[in-house]
């Protein structure tokens, strides 16, 4: 028999089994990194504890975390359906392919998969519209600064970042027409002290606004040696920096659309769908702006919040040009999700190339 | 492009925090293979050092308890290895690797309840008057006491290298073991001393970076150094005040390198990126004339009875 | 007092003893560690070592230890060859990355052509690659007389940065949307190193097999093989018996290079897939433990670079079914390689009860 055929009627016995015997449903997460993190992995985990939380005995909940992307995800993945998962969720763009794999294998199972673009029957795709939050940011920054430069330390030239850079370049440069972006790639997602030293070196060139797209405390520590510079907690709140450097931060927030999601397949009412939630559904959270922000720059910052919150406003509105001068969108024209989903460009206004 | 805006000054400071870890692991490593003892588990060590010391300035308060637990831990670990290598004669190359697997998975383990807090801050050195000078103020006085004593550390031992009797005992054990034993030295006992202080030294490097460089405590935070310490070793000949300036040199090119991409300089990313290893290969190349080698018995197995 | 005495001849029962030895220590002081985290003992160690090879789905996770072993055990018998020789290549990470890299782009310069030659040209190109990286601190050994341990870590740390320059720009896939990643080769079916999925076979696997009779042979049967273990145990004896060192160096290092290169293709051609920004996951270095594990061997190579698998599977389904955490699996291998490192004691010395004094 057919490795296949054989996966899918293990499966389908031990769904018999397990349907007859109880009614918990088993929910699997697969993960990238160790649940200590403190940033991306950590986040997802507070989510599956926020199912936990929320259906009790109903739910049973497994993880598998520091998931190696390639043939290693997708055997856990396998792992986890065979022994009864009915829905599982891959927390990372580089699970893509393995997802679609096993998913192909375990028709019966639902498979959630962060931050990709690939769906099918029983695959659905999500991720946060984090450039809100950095719309958000930039507006604090670019009244916040004196230097008038604003340092940005990236991960990788990937899409997600790119568009974080141009969301916060744009609304620094609307409320404040002087502000040049310095920005750094550190070619890493964790390395706390190669970010240190990032954000030192932004520092020391002038930079008293640092944004961050990596996870780590590492950079307000920075911050917060220099003395008079601010950042932004990412992913977490980190709050514990609030008497500090952390003006405010965005942050993940998973749990909702995982309790949604859980929900529909005990309910059996589960579908395909491609959600990128923003600010208004609560993924993208902003953390408390604290008071080292003057107060009708915080309420400004909360009025943009409100807005795209609504809808009523986009962050990718017209008239907006890429970097060469070209035009991108025309006078209140907003973006498109496909050309936002694969960013590859800088706005006018930004300096220097996005390594290739 | 804006070369004016890097400012030495700050440069040279930031990167001496930079390369600490680095030169306090790499000490320690240096005088564990001087004995003749090659102990790949720095990493394992270093992150070992990295979370005792975070969870003891936790829960005590003080940094200092914080370091002293970090060097205490390290040696602790460097036990193990111990009692591999020393006692049950096995490889010293797997023995190591075995000890780095096992320091990552247990610091983990210890340091489960500690993510996401701020440990107490150490203190730096502020001299009121020679803080303050121009260039020497910050590149000289203002740092926090482990990097003063990371320095101390270096001249130290290569005092004892160079000077003392203990440091000619130690050379002798690396150089040619039996001979050393046949002259009625204890090689196992001075073995063990040399690994447990390359413990205690990777420990204070690791609780650096935990305590002083990012203050946070995450899984797998020493992300590699211990490695790059353990090629310092060998990039100093095995000389202390090499690897000193081996370490302020790779520390030195990676703030650089980040220095220059914040001044826009158009050079590609990636390639900036790779440059501090680059640069110590073709180091490495240059220095290559300097005959002197590695100890004769480093990583050979030593027992009594012939 | 104890004391140890040497054996004049390793003890052959001692050898094949000890491996079983320590697993059981280890499934002891694991049993142990994992009561310790609250679990129970006896479950955690059964799903670990019995569940991936006769539980349940042992249907699916066997093949998965093929899938897992193979690379391990072609990087360790590449490295086998060097370490007897004292040629410390501790860079087979790097050497496995390029390897994949350059297999992958003579595949997906191909792309979409298909043709029966274009996977043995990826095979070439990958063996070329780990080749040509592992000649680097050949060369600058043989010429400058730097040292190779620095020099093949520091173009590891080189290679993950080419590997994201690679994922990020030249080898995107174009229809990837701008993520980063290349195109999927399991879709390509010429550029494809399956042989069976369900089977878990690849031409990995089948190369991993050859390695080690290879290896088996060249290390007794042939001269060089001699001139290796010579020059690693008597490398004044070997200049005698006209061994060329440089000659030496050039050949185990580009063995071992070319072998986990060769690796790197296979799995980014079969299991992995892709070249992605992670595409590696540490099988360089855990190679190295699986080589000394081995104690070099080729046999025990194979055999080890087995029980590093089953630990890796079993590990995970701990993870999953019993919520163990990925530290405490961590903490497990560690444990089995000090065992297994700290008992070899026995195959070589025997304890004694004595009066005497220890040195």
């Amino acid at each position: 028999m057919k490795l296949t055929k054989l996966l899918t009627s293990a499966a389908l016995a031990l769904g018999m089994a397990t349907g007859a015997m109880a009614d918990t449903t088993k929910v699997g997460f697969v993960y990238v990194g160790p649940v200590g993190d403190g940033g991306w992995t950590y986040e997802h985990d507070k989510g599956r504890l926020a199912v936990e939380a929320e259906f009790g005995d109903a739910v049973e909940t497994t993880y598998v975390e520091n998931v190696a992307e390639g043939p290693d995800a997708e055997r856990v993945m396998t792992q986890m359906a065979l022994s009864g998962a009915k829905l599982i969720f891959t927390t990372s763009f580089g699970f893509m392919d393995p997802t679609i794999n096993v998913a192909k294998k375990f028709p019966n199972v639902k498979f959630e998969h962060a931050t990709g673009y690939k769906t099918a029957d029983n695959v659905s795709v999500y991720s946060a519209r984090f450039y809100e939050g950095r719309a958000i940011q930039g507006t604090i920054a670019g009244r916040m600064t004196k230097s008038n430069v604003i340092g940005y330390i990236g991960s990788f030239p990937i899409p997600e970042v790119i568009r974080g850079i141009n969301s916060a370049y744009i609304h620094a440069k609307k409320v404040n027409p002087d502000v040049t972006f310095k920005i750094v790639w550190v070619y890493t997602w964790f390395d706390p002290a190669k970010e240190t030293d990032a954000a030192k070196a932004l520092i020391e060139q002038g930079a008293d606004v640092i944004l961050q797209h990596t996870d780590s405390t590492s950079v307000l520590t920075a911050a917060a040696e220099a003395g008079n510079v601010i950042g932004f907690g990412q992913a977490s709140d980190m709050a514990e920096y609030a008497d500090g450097p952390r003006v405010s931060s965005i942050i993940d927030n998973w749990a909702p659309y995982y309790i949604e999601r859980t929900r529909a397949v005990i309910d059996g009412t589960w579908e395909t769908v491609n959600t990128w939630d923003g600010i208004g559904r609560g993924m993208v959270g902003i953390g408390e702006i604290t008071d080292k922000v003057p107060a009708d720059v915080k309420a400004e910052a909360l009025a943009l919040k409100a807005s795209i919150a609504s809808g009523e406003y986009h962050p990718f509105t017209g008239p907006i040009n890429k970097q060469d001068g070209s035009v991108w969108l025309k006078d209140g024209e907003t973006a498109d999700d496909g050309t936002l989903a694969g960013m590859g460009f800088y706005v006018e206004g930004i300096e220097g190339d996005i390594p290739s | 492009m804006d070369l004016t805006s890097i400012n030495p000054v700050l440069l040279v400071a930031s990167l001496m925090v930079a390369a600490t870890p680095i030169l306090l692991a790499a000490i320690g490593e240096l005088v564990v293979e001087k004995a003749g003892v090659l102990n790949l588990g720095v990493e394992g060590m270093m992150i070992i050092g990295a979370v005792s010391g975070f969870a003891i300035a936790v829960e005590t308060g003080s940094p200092l308890l914080g370091f002293i637990a970090a060097a205490v831990g390290g040696a602790l670990l460097s036990l193990l290895f111990v009692f591999l290598t020393q006692v049950a004669l096995a490889n010293q190359v797997a023995s190591g690797l075995a000890l780095t697997l096992f320091g990552l998975g247990f610091s983990a383990l210890i340091g489960q309840s500690y993510v996401g807090i701020r440990p107490p801050a150490t203190g730096q050195l502020n001299i009121p008057f020679l803080s303050e000078l121009d260039v020497v103020g910050p590149i000289l006085f203002s740092h926090d006491l482990v990097l003063y004593l990371s320095i101390a550390i270096v001249a130290a031992v290569w005092y004892m290298l160079k000077f003392t009797r203990a440091g000619l005992i130690l050379r002798a054990v690396g150089e040619n073991h039996d001979a050393a034993h046949a002259l009625g030295y204890k090689v196992v006992r001075i073995r063990i001393m040399a690994i447990m202080f390359g413990g205690a030294c990777a420990g204070l490097g690791g609780a650096y970076i935990s305590l002083v460089r990012v203050p946070q405590w995450t899984e797998g935070m020493t992300a590699g150094i211990g490695w790059i310490a353990l090629a310092l070793v060998v990039f100093a000949s095995w000389k202390p005040w090499r690897v000193l300036l081996g370490a302020y040199l790779f520390g030195g090119v990676t703030v650089v390198q980040l220095n220059l991409q914040a001044a826009g300089v158009a050079i590609p990313v990636e390639y900036l990126a790779m440059s501090p290893y680059l640069i110590t290969i073709i180091v490495l190349v240059i220095l290559s004339k300097d005959k002197s080698s590695a100890p004769a018995s480093l990583g050979r197995i030593f027992h009594a009875s012939h | 007092m104890i004391m140890l005495e040497k054996r004049p001849q390793p003890s052959r029962v001692w050898s094949m003893a000890t491996p079983l030895v320590a697993v059981l220590a280890t499934m002891f002081f694991g049993g142990l560690l994992f009561m310790v985290l609250g679990k129970n003992p006896v479950e955690a160690i059964k799903t670990i070592f019995y569940e991936p090879l006769f539980g349940e789905f042992a249907f699916y996770y066997r093949p998965q230890l093929l899938v897992k072993g193979a690379p391990l055990v072609l990087i360790a018998i590449g490295l086998s060859l060097g370490f007897k020789a004292g040629i410390w290549n501790i860079g087979a990470e790097g050497q496995y990355i390029v390897g994949a890299l350059v297999g992958a782009g003579v595949g997906l310069a191909f792309y979409p052509l298909e043709a029966w030659y274009v996977f043995p040209l990826m095979v070439i190109g990958g063996a070329f690659g780990g080749w040509a990286w592992a000649m680097i601190p050949a060369l600058l050994k043989v010429r400058f007389g730097t040292n190779e341990i620095l020099v093949s870590l520091m173009l590891v740390y080189v290679a993950e940065q080419f590997l994201a320059s690679m994922s990020l720009g030249l080898m995107k896939n174009p229809d990837g949307f701008g993520f980063p990643g290349s195109r999927n080769l399991n879709d390509y079916a010429s550029a494809n190193s399956w042989i069976s999925q369900d089977t878990g076979m690849h031409w990995g696997v089948v190369a991993a097999f050859i390695a080690v009779i290879f290896s088996y042979i060249l290390l007794n049967r042939h001269m060089l093989g001699f001139h290796i273990r010579l020059t690693g145990e008597a490398p004044r004896a070997a200049k005698f018996a006209g061994v060329n060192p440089k000659r030496l160096v050039v050949f185990v290092l580009g063995m071992s290079g070319a072998l986990a290169g060769l690796a790197g293709l296979f799995e980014v051609a079969g299991p992995s897939g892709q070249i992605s920004l992670n595409f590696n996951v540490g099988y360089g270095f855990t190679a190295i433990i699986v080589a000394f594990l081995g104690r070099l061997h080729p046999v025990g190579i194979l055999l080890a670079g087995g029980l590093m698998a089953l630990t890796y599977i079993g590990g995970e389904i701990a993870q999953s079914n019993l919520g163990l955490p990925a530290s405490a699996i961590q903490v497990f291998q560690g444990m089995l390689l000090f065992f297994l490192l700290a008992v070899d004691i026995l195959t070589n010395y025997r304890l004694r009860l004595s009066a005497g004094k220890v040195a």
